[in-house]
């Protein structure tokens, strides 16, 4: 039995059901795009996001194939910077950011004892927007000229030049956009409005916590992105010249008001995976969070931080020497808060008594790789060592090691932690384990040699490369390509099967360790949970009454 | 156990098909590109500047630190995750939370930050200190190649154009290039500077933004169109030094390489005036009048080293780009058309401005397009009429 398919109303306690089978919910078809139910929606956007992950993940596997060896086998130059620019657009709006949302509507309700999201209409819309976002955005490969080609940074004057798929591609992003600013309100109004008495905020679950920053942040600077491009946009049509130079504007200009955004953005994105692997580790170390206050701070100031680092993806654009030593030190200086983080989970696995079930594997993997990432982040943040390195397959390492072992590895690790409460049923442990194995090494082979490219000075976006990058390049290329396919067996071989509740029957509370109210709720949760409000023990992790 | 033994097999069978396919690779016969990337190079490229030396003496400082870190977190972590299992009978402990350890773990970090960025300090001031240049010298980024220009010092008034060698490019299109060293790096026209010279590299652009790198000198500034930035080096050994774009700017971007040679003062003098001869000898006489064959000969070589990339050896162009072999703005009788567009570029710079090209050589392109491929008009382009489009 699972809640994911079920319709509402059957399978789970009737006695609850009663309220809502008097207002018919729809059925079929119309239970989902009429959907107002936090659950539902959540459903669709993990769906939508994995849907999505994998277009990205087709199009980097065909990079990678073009890639394998020098010289031009499959595609031309042009059709390569088409891939590029719409696997990074793909992964970064379409993939993560949408799971993480998913993530918040199914989790958030629960975690802190709401019935639903704060505006159960808007959580509608702001998911149904995402549809023609992404139709329009995947659809630009088959307009006149292909699709957009000037990476996924969109570049001024680069973008000029590009065909009509470019005002897709800018639409597209401003439906997202729209889209993220309605998910994040709504998100900041359920937790500040709708928490169950006596859960404070100092108590809440630090995935609400990280959450709540994250949609602050979110909404803070879509709106930036929104007018980057939108300046885009009147530059190509309307004889505006904000960043065309041959009309006086400025395109460092475009780069300084996209990276306002883009530096909080690459926080948006793992933010929300630091609160999952927050409440992951303490589980199955059976030990509370070790510094819970101070988890807090750091995200505040890493939230607080992000705003003002964006210039050290510029370095190279030729800043005063003032400029770099700014922005050098603000940058170096996050590594302070996130390390406070790694510290925090690893006094939390200290002297726990530790099992490990696959959210624990994959919570643990995400802070071996994740904090990779982090170093090589450092060692970019120098800015006479980001010099060598800026624009070169050493950032491609490194952004992959974030995002792909930080954020994605966090949102599998809270697939594996929560879809038996969503489901009803066990996910197979063995394939769990199988899966995480497979990516992990997988994911290593792809992006620990291109660190190596990078040093040697290999430039990113390359269709083509000299002969001496060659065994780099190839061995990266097998690496993806298992990585691609360990995401298929995850989706066919766990996702399936727990969709359509085939597996051991998931207990109210499968995990010995897990505290919080969502495991007070019957595996699978029922259609509405906490239509009165639940009366809390002390700590705000069970209900008393 | 069937099943496994059979898996196994499998396992076996991909790796030694793995194991032959890279040891195929490496058996390419490609070497080691000196002053370009060595084959499997794991580290950045061997210093020919000081501030070369310093980044890359930073990186390893880093490095160390960063290991030494690493080792000490996650050998923590390892412990715990091997002493304090469930399976080995251990019992969660209680304690979460303590002020005292979080403020040492806030400002050891801290601390070890500032002593990282102390040294970086030096390097950026160091870095952006292009003043007292022996030479200053002018790159533009085109799509796709750079322009030199020598601005100041020994060898002012040089200006050439460096692009790749068109049949590296053809090589490239073919799928299976030869194994060469210098793949993608060989350009027509390198960069030549006096070696223990300061000179001062100014960035700009025609198009959209490029970047300028040479990792042996430790440079990398971004060409941006409309505006003008700098950056320096002083070469320490002669040589022959390589790099390649590095800022994405549309279809060629991965050909548009630099190749810089380091020469010694007496060789620089040597080749300043050999190129200022020939850059005499070259100056076209713009009221001369060709006749076609001349004019045909000269196009075709301006259209390999220009308008191939993109149109095509063929004139059949591809994608986006506009077939020339037929094109009504070719065949037009009113030659005045190409020669505008030739000239100032279309599709918003898709297809760029050519006038940096001297009017003969604009001349010459039009005329050999416009009687090539299935193009037959016989129309004859003089530079003398583009120089008045010009105006």
């Amino acid at each position: 039995m699972s809640a994911v398919i079920d319709h509402p109303g059957h399978g789970h306690d009737h006695a609850h059901d009663h309220a809502h089978d008097d207002h018919g919910a729809p059925q079929g078809w119309r239970r989902w795009l009429y959907a107002t139910n936090h659950k539902d929606i959540g459903t669709m956007y993990l769906l939508f996001s994995f849907t999505m992950l994998m277009i990205g993940g087709v199009l980097a596997l065909l990079i990678r194939a073009e890639l394998f060896e020098p010289g031009l086998q499959f595609v031309n130059p042009q059709m390569f910077n088409q891939f590029t620019t719409m696997h990074g657009l793909i992964m970064v709006f379409g993939a993560i950011m949408p799971a993480f949302v998913g993530f918040a509507n199914w989790m958030v309700p629960l975690q802190i004892g709401a019935p639903d999201m704060a505006f159960a209409r808007m959580n509608n819309l702001s998911f149904w927007l995402l549809i023609p976002a992404a139709l329009m955005l995947v659809g630009s490969f088959f307009m006149p000229g292909g699709a957009p080609a000037a990476g996924w940074t969109l570049y001024a004057p680069l973008t000029l030049q590009m065909g009509p798929s470019m005002d897709a591609g800018i639409f597209a992003l401003h439906i997202m956009g729209a889209s993220s600013i309605m998910g994040s309100i709504n998100i900041v109004v359920t937790i500040l409005n709708m928490r169950a008495p006596g859960m404070t905020l100092m108590k809440m679950p630090l995935f609400c916590w990280t959450w709540l920053i994250t949609a602050y942040l979110l909404i803070a600077v879509m709106p930036v992105l929104a007018g980057a491009i939108t300046m885009t946009l009147t530059d190509r049509h309307f004889g505006t010249h904000f960043f065309n130079p041959a009309g006086g504007g400025d395109p460092v200009m475009y780069q300084h008001i996209f990276w306002f955004f883009g530096h909080p953005e690459v926080y948006i994105m793992i933010l929300p995976a630091f609160g999952i692997v927050s409440a992951v580790i303490p589980a199955f170390a059976r030990k509370r969070l070790f510094g819970y206050t101070s988890m807090v701070y750091a995200t505040a100031s890493i939230a607080i931080l992000s705003f003002m680092v964006w210039a050290h993806h510029m370095f190279t654009t030729g800043m005063p020497v003032t400029g770099q030593l700014f922005f050098m030190y603000a940058t170096m200086l996050i590594a302070v808060p996130t390390g406070v983080k790694i510290f925090n989970w690893i006094a939390t696995m200290w002297r726990g008594s530790m099992t490990f079930e696959t959210p624990m594997l994959f919570a643990v993997g995400f802070i071996f790789v994740f904090t990779m990432g982090g170093f090589t982040g450092l060692i970019l943040a120098m800015a006479p060592v980001d010099i060598q390195l800026q624009d070169t397959y050493y950032v491609v390492a490194h952004f992959h090691y974030v995002l792909v072992a930080g954020s994605l590895y966090g949102l599998f690790a809270g697939v594996y932690y929560w879809a038996p409460k969503w489901t009803g049923v066990m996910y197979n442990e063995t394939r769990g384990k199988i899966h995480f194995w497979w990516s992990l090494i997988s994911f290593n082979v792809t992006f620990f040699p291109m660190h190596f490219l990078g040093l040697a000075g290999m430039p990113r976006r390359y269709a083509d490369y000299p002969m001496q990058f060659a065994d780099f390049n190839a061995i990266a290329s097998v690496g993806a390509f298992f990585f691609g396919f360990a995401q298929v067996y995850f989706f066919v071989f766990i996702v399936i099967p727990m969709m359509r509740g085939k597996g051991e029957p998931a207990p109210q509370h499968p995990w010995e360790g897990a505290e919080g109210l969502e495991w007070e709720v019957p595996s699978p949760a029922p259609f509405h949970t906490f239509e009165n409000p639940p009366k809390l023990n002390a700590s705000a992790t069970k209900i008393i009454a | 156990m069937k099943m496994t033994k059979a898996l196994w097999h499998r396992a076996g069978q991909l790796g030694v098909t793995l194991g032959a396919l890279l040891a195929t690779r490496l058996a390419l016969a490609v070497g080691d590109l000196p002053g370009g990337p060595a084959v499997n190079q794991l580290d950045l490229h061997p210093p020919v500047t000081e501030i070369a030396a310093d980044q890359r003496w930073l990186h390893y400082f880093m490095l160390v630190i960063c290991t030494v870190i690493f080792i000490g977190v996650f050998g923590v972590m390892f412990y715990s995750i091997f002493k304090h299992r469930k399976s080995k009978g251990a019992k969660a402990a209680n304690f979460h939370e303590s002020t005292t350890v979080e403020i040492v773990w806030t400002i050891v970090p801290f601390v070890i930050v500032i002593l990282m960025a102390l040294p970086a300090t030096k390097v950026v001031v160091a870095m952006k200190d292009t003043s007292a240049a022996d030479l200053t010298i002018k790159t533009t980024g085109m799509q796709w190649k750079w322009g030199y220009d020598y601005l100041k010092g020994e060898g002012e008034g040089i200006g050439f154009v460096s692009t790749l060698d068109a049949s590296q490019r053809e090589s490239s299109d073919s799928g299976k290039p030869a194994p060469v060293d210098d793949y993608l790096l060989k350009v027509d026209n390198p960069m030549v500077v006096p070696v223990s010279k300061k000179v001062r590299i100014i960035t700009t652009a025609t198009d959209v933004i490029h970047a300028f790198m040479v990792p042996s000198f430790g440079i990398k500034q971004d060409a941006i169109p409309g505006f003008v930035r700098d950056t320096w080096f002083r070469a320490d050994k002669v040589g022959d030094y390589y790099g390649q774009c590095a800022e994405l700017c549309g279809k060629e971007h991965a050909y548009m390489p630099i190749h810089v040679k380091v020469v010694s003062a007496a060789d620089y003098t040597k080749w300043v005036d050999g190129k200022k001869k020939e850059m005499a000898a070259l100056a076209d006489d713009p009221a001369k009048v060709w006749t076609l064959p001349d004019l045909l000969a000269r196009g075709e070589k301006v259209y390999a080293g220009n308008c191939a990339a993109c149109h095509q050896a063929n004139g059949k162009g591809g994608g986006p780009i506009k077939p020339l072999d037929g094109s009504p703005t070719v065949l037009d009788a009113d030659k005045t058309k190409q020669i505008h567009t030739v000239l100032n570029g279309q599709n918003n710079g898709a297809m760029p401005s050519w006038k940096q090209l001297s009017d003969t050589e604009l001349a010459a392109v039009i005329t050999y397009t416009k009687n090539n491929w299935s193009n037959k008009t016989g129309q004859l382009v003089q530079p003398a009429e583009v120089a008045a489009a010009r105006k």
